[in-house]
């Protein structure tokens, strides 16, 4: 493992440390076995008082683990089959948004999320999971497909943000993503959107209006990151430990503010330390959501879909 | 050597004596031009000599847009609360005390029901000067409530956009406002209740990817900024200067993302004959 995060690191030394003396005990006749049993509590008491006690910046850090499964990760895990489908029709393919069909238990679902890139040439691939409006355009032309054919829709959302640049406001951001919104509450299918990594602002809302919005235990989703909050209000880039407690961002925040439907809960040390675990999880939420979800009418769907959305925020009068 | 010399020692106006620039009697415009300013306001707080549109709020765009200055105005007590116990430098509890009592408004949009040469009309209108027109809690329900009120009397909504975005300091509260805005637009559309988008100086982030850009009409002032990302944002990404005009009201018309601009003098008439096109 290379990539470990600061708060990762005591952990893994330990446990290098614990392979060592297990090679140790089986190389060597030496009875150690009191002394790993002994390391093995220490490190399970350390991964315990470091992950149920993790701050909110702890948590951002976590969901953009390089390690993290992505997208495509869960598509392929969790699908016996899956066509991926490409192009907005109109200018192009955007390769920070993926979408396609695929088959959960025998059941045919539309799949659609932002992608990021492994290394650095996949990132440059990716655009780093920064939509520009033909990923938000395909989105939205995958979900009408989605809803001509009655399938459901699952919407994996992980991105830093919409692309802030020259061709994106040429094309439309803005309008791309304002008519996503729009236009997802009104689908007759029933829509099921996960956050599994960063939900950076109206880049994530993009394509998370949904029937159930859910997010994995260790993610975030705000209006804005914690370091680009530190740079405009406290105008320093320092400020981002702080600045995430204030937007208060994490899954637990925003089910408290009931902003979201459901926590998805992660294995010890965060979702990259076992993807079968995790993608089994959200396969699981998957069926078991959507066979809910299809009880109802579309009519019903649509109209509590608008109903929780048209409560949500705290004011005074 | 000083050519006078002050008589009396040290000058004490009252503050509540001072008199605030903006309400002068004379308004420079950014191109150098002098106007008056009954002229201006005469004029829509257009300048005639250089058609710069100056910045305004909704207490001028209601005189603008309504009959003899008559509305009705909607959730006018509605407050922010502070549901996160935000805290950056200041605490937003100390902003929205300060914006209140700088503004005298109660929050950055204010919306109204009255008559538009004789037409019905909802009107939703944002004030900049109150935290950059920025949307929290209390913009996001007050625009919903406005388009409920449009759709319960099947009367045509303006919305007047002025803003930099979502509220920072309400946070995951702010971004869902996009959502629930966006959601009783999709309803207006269904009931097949015009809705006018105006985009004025500058619209901005989360209020241009929601609400501003779903008019069944998008108009915009001349000259405004509008955008998904600003533009210190976006020059910062891609390293370098942006082209000459980007994200102005014109750059989005030529774009195809804007019906048509619309001089703030003639902003009434033109979107009366609009409506009434549609109702004959």
């Amino acid at each position: 493992m290379s990539n470990l995060l600061d708060f990762e690191k005591p952990i893994a030394e330990l446990e290098a440390k614990l392979k060592e003396m297990q090679t140790m005990a089986e190389d060597n006749d030496v009875d150690i076995h009191e002394a790993i049993i002994s390391l093995e509590k220490k490190i399970d008491e350390l991964k315990v008082n470091t992950f149920k006690n993790l701050t909110r910046w702890q948590r951002v850090q976590l969901s953009r683990h390089p390690d993290r499964p992505y997208t495509l990760d869960y598509i392929y895990e969790i699908t016996s089959d899956f066509i991926e489908l490409h192009g907005d029709r109109n200018v192009k393919d955007d390769k920070a948004m993926v979408g396609g069909l695929g088959t959960i238990d025998g059941k045919t679902f539309m799949l659609i999320g932002q992608q990021k890139g492994r290394n650095t040439k996949q990132r440059q691939m990716r655009n780093f999971g920064m939509s520009n409006p033909s990923g938000y355009r395909k989105a939205l032309r995958l979900m009408k497909l989605a809803e001509k054919f009655g399938k459901p829709i699952v919407c994996l959302i992980d991105t830093p943000g919409a692309y802030p640049g020259i061709e994106a406001e040429q094309r439309g951001q803005a309008e791309a993503i304002a008519r996503n919104l729009k236009e997802m509450f009104m689908l007759k299918v029933p829509v099921i959107c996960i956050i599994i990594g960063e939900g950076a602002s109206g880049g994530a809302l993009g394509i998370a209006i949904g029937d159930r919005v859910l997010m994995l235990e260790n993610t975030w989703y705000s209006v804005i990151s914690p370091e680009s909050c530190s740079s405009i209000l406290w105008r320093n880039w320092d400020q981002k430990e702080q600045a995430a407690e204030a937007l208060k961002p994490t899954a637990e925040d925003m089910k408290k503010a009931k902003l979201i439907d459901g926590i998805i809960e992660e294995p010890m040390g965060g979702a990259h330390n076992d993807f079968k675990f995790i993608t089994a999880k959200v396969k699981d939420v998957i069926l078991k959501e959507t066979a809910k979800l299809e009880k109802l009418s579309p009519e019903k769907r649509i109209e509590k879909r608008i109903d929780k959305f048209g409560s949500m925020g705290v004011f005074v009068e | 050597m000083a050519w006078f010399t002050r008589k009396e020692k040290g000058i004490n106006t009252p503050t509540t004596q001072k008199k605030d620039s903006p309400e002068g009697l004379w308004y420079k415009t950014p191109s150098g031009k002098i106007v008056h300013m009954k002229q201006l306001k005469n004029n829509a707080y257009v300048s005639p000599d250089d058609n710069h549109h100056v910045r305004i709020g909704s207490k001028e765009y209601f005189e603008i847009i309504f009959d003899e200055n008559k509305f009705k105005e909607l959730d006018a007590d509605m407050t922010s609360a502070d549901p996160l116990n935000f805290k950056d430098k200041k605490s937003y509890l100390e902003r929205l005390e300060a914006s209140k009592k700088k503004t005298g408004l109660k929050d950055a949009v204010r919306s109204a029901h009255g008559k538009m040469n004789g037409m019905p009309i909802v009107v939703s209108c944002m004030d900049f000067s109150f935290i950059g027109g920025s949307m929290g809690s209390v913009v996001g329900e007050k625009i919903a409530r406005a388009i409920d009120y449009a759709l319960k009397t099947k009367t045509p909504f303006l919305m007047i956009s002025k803003s930099g975005g979502a509220r920072m300091m309400e946070a995951g509260y702010s971004l869902m406002q996009l959502g629930k805005t966006t959601a009783k637009l999709a309803l207006l559309s269904e009931a097949k209740v015009p809705f006018i988008s105006l985009l004025t100086d500058p619209t901005t982030g989360g209020v241009t990817a929601s609400f501003a850009m779903l008019g069944d009409f998008n108009i915009a002032e001349p000259g405004s900024l509008i955008g998904f990302a600003g533009p210190r944002v976006i020059r910062e990404t891609i390293g370098k200067d942006l082209p000459k005009g980007f994200q102005s009201a014109e750059f989005l018309l030529e774009h195809g993302f804007i019906d048509f601009i619309v001089n703030r003098n003639e902003l009434k008439n033109t979107i009366t004959t609009l409506l009434r096109m549609l109702q004959n």
